[in-house]
């Protein structure tokens, strides 16, 4: 007959188009790219007795760094802003007080610090500091340090230390961070301003 | 010449869109590759700090989430105001934080606990006695390893005056 002669017609792709877009744009939708992102830390061990004696530390080796209640910062006695901590801390570091360290550029002032190996940033903040605040400072005194390693890395290698890759330039890091090891220690908060 | 060509009628040929689905199977592959599902929805406002020295968080399947935050307008009748923690999908109490992560932990392989993250995402005007009080619990769970999520500014001089 005239009709089983006929080809089975192809079917109709013209609305797969359609149905794909719906599938892409739902998973634009619900689903999220962002990478997170943030300042890496690790905390210290937890004890149940305190360490009763802890190692002493010379006056001048440690800087402190104070936050209140109303997110103002105290910085070695001096009222200080946050634009004004990154100097400060790196001058502090980079000071080089007993002459040891080669590279070091900084002023050798006597109530400084002796060399970075033995330079410790204490801070302490308060139970009624905002994260926001919190964060800032410690932004300020990673990129004291990371500005530090940077010029170090300009000056041995010519090379930038943040383009560094973690794989290819391992050693290299290694030596950029034994030469400003980053020393940062947390106290316990205080309450007063609660 | 000899050869005479018929013209054929002027109408432009429609254009031939048999290769579109792929093109758009294949970008819907990338996306379902290069992106995840929204991991939870937020009961808490989470308007996180900025931050210029921020490192990436590599692999997802080794980050766990913390966040800290005052409860959404639609949770305040039954939460108040005061910012609290959620984990997961639900409010809770400084005390679930360390089944938290051992739970975590375990469903974990055990070469991947041991470089377990906690990612700590807190509202920038959460007072640091929170902060401190999840750090604690933290320490006592053994999870060491924490990122203070934020957000890189777009400008950076910003951060400086907003005192």
């Amino acid at each position: 007959m005239a009709r089983n002669k006929r080809a089975i017609p192809e079917i109709n792709a013209g609305s797969m188009a359609d149905i794909a877009f719906l599938l892409l744009i739902f998973y634009l939708v619900t689903t999220t790219m962002d990478t997170d992102k943030g300042i890496n830390r690790k905390l210290p061990p937890y004890d149940e007795e305190l360490v009763e004696d802890p190692p002493p530390i010379k006056e001048r080796n440690i800087f402190t760094v104070l936050v209140n209640s109303n997110d103002q910062l105290l910085v070695e006695d001096e009222y200080l802003t946050i634009a004004e901590l990154r100097t400060k801390a790196m001058e502090f570091i980079d000071n080089n007080g007993d002459g040891s360290c080669e590279y070091c550029q900084g002023f050798k002032v006597g109530t400084s610090s002796d060399n970075p190996d033995k330079a410790v940033v204490s801070l302490q903040n308060d139970r009624g500091t905002s994260y926001g605040m919190y964060v800032k400072v410690q932004n300020e005194l990673v990129a004291a340090y990371e500005d530090l390693r940077e010029r170090y890395a300009q000056e041995k290698f010519g090379r930038s230390y943040r383009s560094m890759n973690e794989d290819e330039d391992k050693e290299i890091l290694k030596e950029i961070k034994l030469a400003y090891p980053q020393k940062i220690s947390e106290a316990e908060p205080l309450n007063i301003g609660g | 010449m000899a050869v005479i060509k018929k013209k054929k009628d002027k109408a432009l040929p429609a254009v031939n869109t048999s290769a579109l689905p792929d093109i758009v199977f294949m970008l819907l592959f990338f996306f379902m590759v290069a992106t995840v599902m929204r991991e939870v929805d937020l009961k808490v406002t989470v308007n996180k700090p900025q931050a210029t020295e921020i490192q990436k968080l590599e692999r997802k399947s080794l980050v766990t989430y913390i966040y800290a935050g005052a409860p959404r307008q639609k949770y305040q009748d039954k939460f108040g105001r005061s910012p609290r923690v959620q984990l997961n999908d639900s409010f809770a109490s400084l005390e679930d934080i360390q089944p938290f992560v051992l739970q975590e932990r375990e469903q974990k392989s055990e070469e991947d606990a041991a470089m377990m993250t906690m990612s700590i995402k807190a509202d920038k005007t959460v007072k640091m006695g929170l902060i401190t009080d999840i750090k604690l619990q933290l320490r006592k769970a053994q999870a060491l390893k924490i990122n203070y999520s934020s957000n890189q500014p777009k400008n950076v001089q910003a951060l400086y005056d907003s005192e």
